[in-house]
Parts: C-alpha cells; sequence; structure tokens
C-alpha cells in the first residue's frame, strides 16, 4: 500500500506516492537529477549513500524514505553552488582523492560534516570520521590529504551556515 | 536489491501512543529507532514486521543520559554517537567509551540506539555484554504500566528477550558506586565489525579488596554470558595478576563458543580467557585510579 511521503532534499521538499518500504537511499536517486548519491553495498558498511540528514551524516540505505520525512536531507549535488565547488570538491579535485568516484560522494558528504562540526580537524580525526566509508582505488591517502585541503582552504566559496 | 517486505508504518508522537499502537497491532509489529539493526534483518527477510511503529519522534522523552537516585539513567532513544560523547558516562562507566569506540562505525552510530541495541539481543552485539556487566537494570513500559528487568535476565536466547509485544524498553539504569572501574576489550576481523570475542569487566575496590565484580563476555555463547563462578572468585578477593589470570581461566571454560567463519572453538575459548583477564586488568586500574 502505498502513502504520499514528503522528504526535504537540499532544500526543496520532494513529495511522491510510495511504500512504507522504500529505502531513502532509492527515494533520492529516483528523484530527477539527483543520482549523485549512490548506492553500494546495500549493507550499511560501504558509506557510498551517505548523506546528510539534519547535518549529520547518515547510510541512506539504512533508514527509510518515510523516516526522514520532517527532516532536513543534504546530498552531493548540493555541495556546488553557483557553478562553485566547495572547498571539499576542489579539494578532491586539487589533490587527486578519486579514482573510480563510486565512494566520493559518500565520502564528500561525510568531510562536509566533520569540517561543519570542527573546520581544523587532525589527520587522525579526518581518518576517523571516514572509517564509515570504503574506498578501494585511493588508499584513502589523498582523500585525507584533500579534506585537510578543504579545512586550510574555507574561503574559496561561501558557504551556507 | 535487498528490499524489505511490504509493512505499514506509523510514525508515534507520545509514548503512550507507541504502547497504545503496539497493543493495537499484536505480536506482528516491532518499534523502530535507529533501524540499523532491525532493517538489515526486514532486508535479508529474516524479520518480516507487518508494521512498524517509528519512536524517532519521541527524542525529548527517550534520549539523555543523567545521574538521577545514585542511578545513570540514559534513555532508550540514546544514539552510539551520544553515549560515545558523554563525559558523565565515561567518568562512572569507562566501559562504555571503550566499547562504543569499536561499535560500527561513526556515522553508524549517528543513527544506531542503546535500547535497539539491547532488544535486538544480537549474541555478537557489545553493549548487551556492557549492561550485563554493570548488572545493569531496564525499564519496560507497557498498557499496565512499567516493570524494571535485571540485564541478566533480559536475554531469553538468541535475538530473544523478555520485552512482550506491547511493551518499549525505556531506559537503562546503572548503579553508581566509589571505587568502581570497568573496561571492555574486543577482538574484531576488521575494524568495526562484529566482536569475534569480547569481554566486559566491571569492579568495585573498597580498602584494597573487590567488593563487586561483573565479567559478560559477547559473540562467546549462543547469548551474552556472564562469567558467574568468576564473578565468586573475585568477590572479597585482593586485585592480583595471578586472580585476574584465574578469572580469565573460568572464563575460557565457562564460554560456550561456536565455530564459525570467525575462527574455532579452542581460539576463541582462548581469546575468552585472555579478553577476561585484560579487562580485569583494565578495570582495576580504573578503579585504583592508576591506569596508566
Amino acid at each position: 500500500m502505498s502513502v504520499q511521503i514528503t522528504v526535504n532534499i537540499n532544500g526543496e521538499d520532494v513529495t511522491r506516492e510510495e511504500e512504507p518500504r522504500k529505502l531513502l537511499v532509492h527515494f533520492i536517486r529516483e528523484t530527477p537529477g539527483l543520482t549523485g548519491t549512490h548506492w553500494g553495498c546495500d549493507t550499511s558498511n560501504c558509506g557510498a549513500c551517505v548523506v546528510l540528514m539534519d547535518g549529520k551524516p547518515v547510510k541512506s540505505c539504512t533508514v527509510l524514505a518515510a523516516m526522514a520525512q520532517g527532516h532536513q536531507i543534504r546530498t552531493v549535488e548540493s555541495l556546488e553552488r553557483d557553478g562553485r565547488l566547495d572547498p571539499v570538491q576542489q579539494g578532491f579535485h586539487e589533490l587527486h582523492a578519486l579514482q573510480c568516484g563510486f565512494c566520493t560522494p559518500g565520502m564528500m558528504m561525510t568531510a562536509r560534516a566533520l569540517l561543519d562540526a570542527n573546520p581544523d580537524p587532525s589527520e587522525a580525526e579526518i581518518r576517523t570520521a571516514i572509517s564509515g566509508g570504503i574506498c578501494r582505488c585511493t588508499g584513502y591517502k589523498n582523500i585525507v590529504a584533500a579534506i585537510r585541503w578543504a579545512a586550510e582552504h574555507p574561503a574559496t566559496v561561501e558557504q551556507e551556515a | 536489491m535487498q528490499t524489505p517486505a511490504p509493512f505499514e508504518y506509523e510514525r508515534a508522537t507520545s509514548l503512550a501512543g507507541a504502547i497504545a499502537a503496539l497493543k493495537a497491532a499484536g505480536a506482528e509489529a516491532r518499534v523502530i529507532a535507529g533501524g540499523h539493526s532491525l532493517l538489515p534483518m526486514m532486508k535479508l527477510r529474516l524479520a518480516s514486521p507487518e508494521r512498524l511503529i517509528d519512536i524517532n519522534d519521541l527524542e525529548s522523552d527517550l534520549a539523555y543520559i543523567r545521574e538521577q537516585q545514585g542511578e545513570i539513567r540514559i534513555g532508550a532513544l540514546t544514539r552510539h554517537a551520544e553515549l560515545l560523547d558523554s563525559e558523565l558516562l565515561a567518568e562512572h562507566f569507562p566501559v562504555f567509551r571503550d566499547a562504543e569506540e569499536v561499535i560500527a562505525d561513526p556515522v553508524v552510530r549517528n543513527r544506531g540506539t542503546i535500547g535497539g541495541s539491547l532488544c535486538q539481543a544480537d549474541p555478537g552485539e557489545d553493549l548487551s555484554a556492557v549492561c550485563a556487566a554493570l548488572k545493569a537494570h531496564v525499564v519496560l513500559q507497557g498498557p499496565s504500566g512499567e516493570r524494571i528487568v535485571a540485564m541478566r535476565e533480559f536475554q531469553l536466547g538468541p535475538y530473544v528477550t523478555v520485552v512482550a509485544p506491547d511493551e518499549i524498553l525505556t531506559e537503562v539504569r546503572i548503579r553508581t558506586s566509589p571505587g568502581a572501574g570497568s573496561a571492555y576489550e574486543k577482538v574484531e576481523r576488521r575494524a568495526g565489525d562484529f566482536a569475534i570475542g569480547a569481554a566486559a569487566a566491571a569492579l568495585e575496590i573498597e580498602g584494597g579488596t573487590i567488593a563487586a565484580a561483573g565479567v559478560a563476555l559477547s559473540a562467546l555463547a549462543p547469548t551474552t554470558i556472564e562469567i558467574t563462578r568468576a564473578e565468586e572468585l573475585l568477590r572479597g578477593a585482593r586485585p592480583s595478576e595471578e586472580l585476574f589470570e584465574q578469572a580469565g581461566g573460568i572464563a575460557s571454560e565457562d564460554c560456550a563458543p561456536m565455530a564459525d567463519g570467525r575462527g574455532p572453538v579452542d581460539y576463541k575459548r582462548h581469546l575468552a580467557g585472555v579478553l577476561t583477564k585484560r579487562a580485569l586488568r583494565r578495570a582495576a586500574a580504573r578503579a585504583l585510579q592508576t591506569e596508566a
């Protein structure tokens, strides 16, 4: 039986008739223009599906869309604003922090939440923060460096509070 | 794609409303909080509840860690991240921080709750052993009021607890005491995985003598298991390496591990002994404030 579910994604309400069993990751990805959130292991291990829920990173494969109603969801598409990259995106670009790109949206959203809470994280803090994400290409070194780069270049883009 | 079987969903707006909804729905309804145990079970079709009662909107009532009447009281909807960060909890029961640092990963810890972890009653779950070692009690609320159950009487079997279909676990209570020390030791295949084996230890040391002791193991029996013979040995004794070695020996004998992908029985019995000894050693050092 379908019910009406409204989820606020990147500041806009998205309303659809869905079964309650619809997972948030699929609700997001089936919204036109929002396939940046990746659907990976489906078992809350890999972190490719990480989005922010009220500013905190969550694995959207293990949240029901219905449970996200009334909460603010932020996906990777919200990072770039008016054609200008978020410092996290710029850092990934500058320091070559991705190869295949599959883990990247989850890594970047986790990094964004980390920097919002802790603008000057140590390497150890960065490594702990991204430990819920699996990258099979980079060996993490460049991802950690990219997040440090973003921490050191916060003013390159104006960010909303 | 992993998709749960169909179910109906409703959001509770009050605790009384959630209990009424459970009562109305019968035995096929389940409470969902963080969802990080239940949804994976539902995706694998190991659980197929017909109705989910979402209690996440009850955070103002059920998410807290506070000191009250000589106890630390933890609301069931308190998330792992909050348990890890709580200075109050770390001060009284550092075993929680030990365990939380190795439960899943920071993103999962933003969702999973203590109430959900205990009610899932996974034999390899960490907080059940922590609460058993601390001799915690849990508050269960149902249509006819509340009852308080000792953690050691809470699990009936793997994934089965005393919680009735129309009851909700609302709070965990742990008595505080001066001279208390506690610790958790876990061995896992990879960071954030379920334990191959883990030991929780809690000691109260008064005048150089162990006044009270709790030892519980995770993943080393079909349920969380308390090592009562070791607790009896420890009580009234003076803490020493030899004593903790002996207690570890008992844990090794009294645990009941099964061979699986995480290791054979003899290895797991060995782990039970070593981890019990290490947990007791750290718990004692913390009780005596001599931790390095």
